[in-house]
């Protein structure tokens, strides 16, 4: 059925970024069609537009995910690279079994993550009269719990074969147990960084946890995976799928520096 | 050089034995190594060099018996390093790998760049210095392993088979630095299962077979008449077990 | 070869760093969120349904409300079950829903004080343009229903405690049909938002029962078109409600209480009335409509 539209009108896109576009946005419009019939033209050109545009409610949305999802990598980098290089070296009983787990933490829903920061920091939970719920800094939580298994797991693994090379040496220059851990996190730096590129990843693509624990506000603790899934239920697909796109772009160019920064290195260290 | 007056050593092995696998890998050995020279541990794979070796240096704790050495040789400074068969590169450049041990022996960082270009320079590496460590050459890495061991400056130098993995070129080479180590007053207690090595470098020859020493004698009377059968046939190239 | 002592002291340590770095971000969290509606700290948190933030509504009013009051709104829209559980938890200042029997207990439980009446919207019932039962154009929404059960007719509930959900239960209640008995394959229970559903019953060629506000706004219509509307039976009140900081101390009575006064105000009730998408008014203000 044709509709039209007023120029100002774009409910969508004043809720979704927290601020009105000026211009006569192109993605709500090119939205008639169904399910079925929607036409890549529309994604790039609402790709585009988002990124040429410069929204700046866009732009808060995309620095936002950046911050919450990059603040998360770096906490659990500080926490997991230490703790996985700890497990990698001690032995204690129930080792294996923390491994398993942390293994299988790996693969924790992250809505499960995020229901837990959510009953934690809820004004009615343990930790309510914080008031974080509903803030970047509650995202920032789920999204560690989320990371954190994957680096303790990588890093354990990295460093564990790291230690089967080098035991000898360093035990022969006095590094053993715990004093190890520097040498062996900095020698296994590139594989390491490859761990917390997984995490950014995880941190990224994930839209379960934060939706629950940041109640995806508008200009506030809206990320760009809560944005496409809110245009997704308004029905605003091109547009949707033109944040997805963005999303990827963004993955690429962090992997694809990451990538490049760790081949050089990695021919630097043999 | 600040050395301390009191030596590590004479380092004397009371009896030790080293069990593993449910049974006796290294079985009641006592010797004692004295200041100077090279002394050879020699015998057929599985013998127990390597794990001589590690017991004395400290890597493993015997079962039973103790490691005595005449002064505290353990700790950071603990004056004997050792040489793997394998050379062990961090995955840093030539001269980090040198300022790793050097820091690691709590050394300051003045002093360790000091030290790093010292030895560097002893064991010709110093145009490989920014290197990294991993793509030198096979004789290369075994000569900066020693280069390495040599920065923390031992009075006794464990090497566990330091030529096995290299070719003839490189394993003179090796060897021309050793003889030279022990020029400068170096203990050196080596594995080799290559006999033409042990004539030219072995002052004195321990004998090992089936984890016990069963000859401990100067290198000359060794090689001219063993005491054993077991040293003989190993001589004559038959295989012992 | 490690003590577990040290292990632990390893993981509290770290711990420690992460504690303060997570503090770091929390001082620092506001400002790089800064859009316009985020840099005053002045704030209050509404839950509130899927529909009033789906259809725009919130976009059009909230920045006239920040212009009056400077005050920020923060708006968690959920379904309207859960968004009176998020105000049952104190995680809310405000709730503003629309489902009046839920409201109603809410405020018996005595979670709020008062509920205030703030407008209303239509249900509509959304169907594919092929009307496999048979009742586009008509506008007896009992009868639509019970055509749509004796067809089996694709149906998309969204099963979610939303006031919608709600309004749906009611409105089979009414045509005398057990869900529990006759619910087969064509009653299709997603469990999702308003959006959510719209887009299934667009894929699955369904009926479903939409606010008129979500619907308006809604983009990706394909094959669907109103099928009956009109049924005074299908009336949509919304209240709001401030959380009774009896309940919970930390709520922010005065500044939730001014939303509350902004919207049944003459000026929000103008505020509401002049959204339009299309042309098309979305909500009728009648705070002062006694009963609503």
């Amino acid at each position: 059925m044709p509709r039209q539209r007023r120029p100002l009108d774009h409910p969508s896109r004043r809720d979704s970024f927290g601020s009105a576009p000026e211009d006569e946005g192109c993605a709500s419009k090119l939205t008639q069609s169904g399910v079925g019939q929607v036409d890549f033209a529309a994604i790039f050109k609402a790709a585009f537009a988002l990124v040429v545009g410069l929204d700046p409610g866009f732009l808060a949305i995309v620095g936002l995910s950046l911050r919450v999802t990059l603040s998360a990598v770096l906490i659990a980098g500080l926490i997991g690279l230490p703790l996985g290089a700890a497990l990698a070296l001690a032995r204690f009983p129930g080792r294996s079994v923390v491994i398993v787990c942390l293994n299988a933490l790996m693969g924790l829903p992250p809505v499960v993550a995020g229901l837990f920061v959510f009953l934690l920091l809820s004004r009615s939970g343990p930790l309510g009269p914080l008031g974080l719920l509903f803030t970047p800094t509650a995202m920032i939580a789920a999204q560690v719990i989320l990371v954190l298994p994957i680096v303790i797991a990588l890093t354990r693994q990295t460093v564990e074969d790291l230690w089967s090379e080098y035991r000898d040496h360093l035990r022969s220059v006095g590094l053993e147990g715990m004093r190890a851990i520097p040498t062996l996190l900095f020698d296994g730096r590139f594989a390491l960084a490859t761990a917390l590129l997984a995490g950014f990843g995880r941190a990224s693509a994930e839209v379960g946890a934060v939706l629950i624990v940041g109640g995806n506000i508008a200009g506030y603790t809206r990320t760009m995976t809560t944005t496409i899934t809110l245009e997704t239920s308004k029905g605003d697909l091109p547009l949707a799928l033109g944040l997805g796109l963005v999303l990827i772009a963004l993955t690429l160019a962090i992997n694809a520096v990451a990538f490049g920064a760790s081949r050089i290195g990695a021919r630097y260290a043999g | 050089m600040m050395r301390d007056v009191t030596s590590i050593l004479p380092l004397s092995l009371e009896s030790i034995s080293f069990r593993g696998e449910g049974r006796k890998l290294v079985d009641a050995v006592s010797l004692v190594v004295p200041a100077g020279g090279v002394t050879v541990l020699l015998g057929p794979n599985g013998a127990g060099k390597s794990l001589m070796l590690r017991l004395c240096h400290g890597l493993l704790t015997p079962s039973e018996g103790r490691v005595r050495w005449a002064a505290s040789a353990t700790g950071r400074a603990k004056r004997h390093a050792m040489v793997f068969q394998k050379p062990i590169m961090l995955r840093r450049s030539v001269e980090a790998n040198i300022d790793h041990a050097l820091a690691a022996a709590g050394v300051a960082r003045m002093e360790r760049r000091e030290r790093a270009q010292a030895a560097l320079g002893r064991f010709g590496l110093s145009e490989r210095a920014t290197q990294p460590a991993r793509l030198l050459s096979g004789g290369e890495q075994q000569r900066l392993a020693i280069a390495r061991a040599w920065s923390l400056r031992p009075e006794l130098l464990f090497l566990d088979e330091p030529t096995s993995q290299l070719d003839p070129a490189a394993t003179r080479q090796i060897e021309e630095l050793l003889t030279g180590l022990v020029a400068e007053g170096i203990t050196v207690l080596m594995s080799t299962h290559d006999l033409g090595q042990a004539k030219r470098l072995a002052d004195r020859v321990l004998f090992l077979h089936r984890g016990r020493l069963i000859e401990d004698s100067l290198a000359e009377y060794f090689f001219a008449e063993p005491q054993t059968m077991e040293a003989s046939a190993f001589l004559a190239g038959d295989l012992i077990w | 070869m490690i003590a577990p002592r040290r292990l632990l002291l390893i993981a509290g340590f770290s711990a420690a760093l992460a504690g303060l770095a997570l503090a770091q971000t929390a001082t620092v969290a506001p400002p790089a969120a800064s859009t316009p509606a985020a840099a005053g700290t002045r704030f209050i948190t509404v839950s509130s349904t899927t529909s009033t933030q789906d259809s725009g509504l919130f976009g059009h009013i909230l920045p006239l409300f920040q212009a009056r009051t400077g005050i920020e709104v923060r708006v968690v829209s959920q379904g309207t079950g859960q968004a009176l559980d998020t105000g049952r938890r104190g995680d809310a200042d405000v709730v503003f829903v629309h489902a009046k029997a839920q409201e109603e207990k809410f405020l018996a439980e005595g979670f709020a004080l008062e509920r205030k009446p703030v407008m209303y919207n239509d249900f509509v019932l959304i169907g594919p343009k092929s009307d496999p039962a048979g009742v586009a154009g008509t506008k007896d929404i009992v009868a639509a229903l019970k055509a749509i059960q004796e067809k089996s007719a694709p149906f998309v509930s969204r099963g979610d405690k939303s006031g919608t959900h709600s309004a749906e239960l009611a409105l089979w209640k009414i045509a005398g049909i057990d869900l529990d008995q006759k619910k087969g394959s064509w009653y299709r229970d997603i469990g999702q938002g308003m959006g959510a559903a719209l887009n299934t019953a667009g894929g699955m060629g369904a009926y479903v029962l939409s606010d008129r506000g979500t619907w308006i706004a809604f983009k990706n219509r394909g094959d669907l078109t109103i099928a009956v509307e009109g049924d005074r039976r299908l009336f949509n009140q919304y209240g709001v409600m401030a959380v009774n900081p009896a309940k919970h101390p930390h709520v922010k009575v005065s500044d939730g209480q001014a939303f509350v006064n902004w919207l049944i105000s003459p000026e929000g009730q103008k505020a509401i009335a002049e959204y339009k998408i299309d042309g098309q008014q979305l909500f009728f203000p009648n705070a002062t409509q006694a009963g609503a």
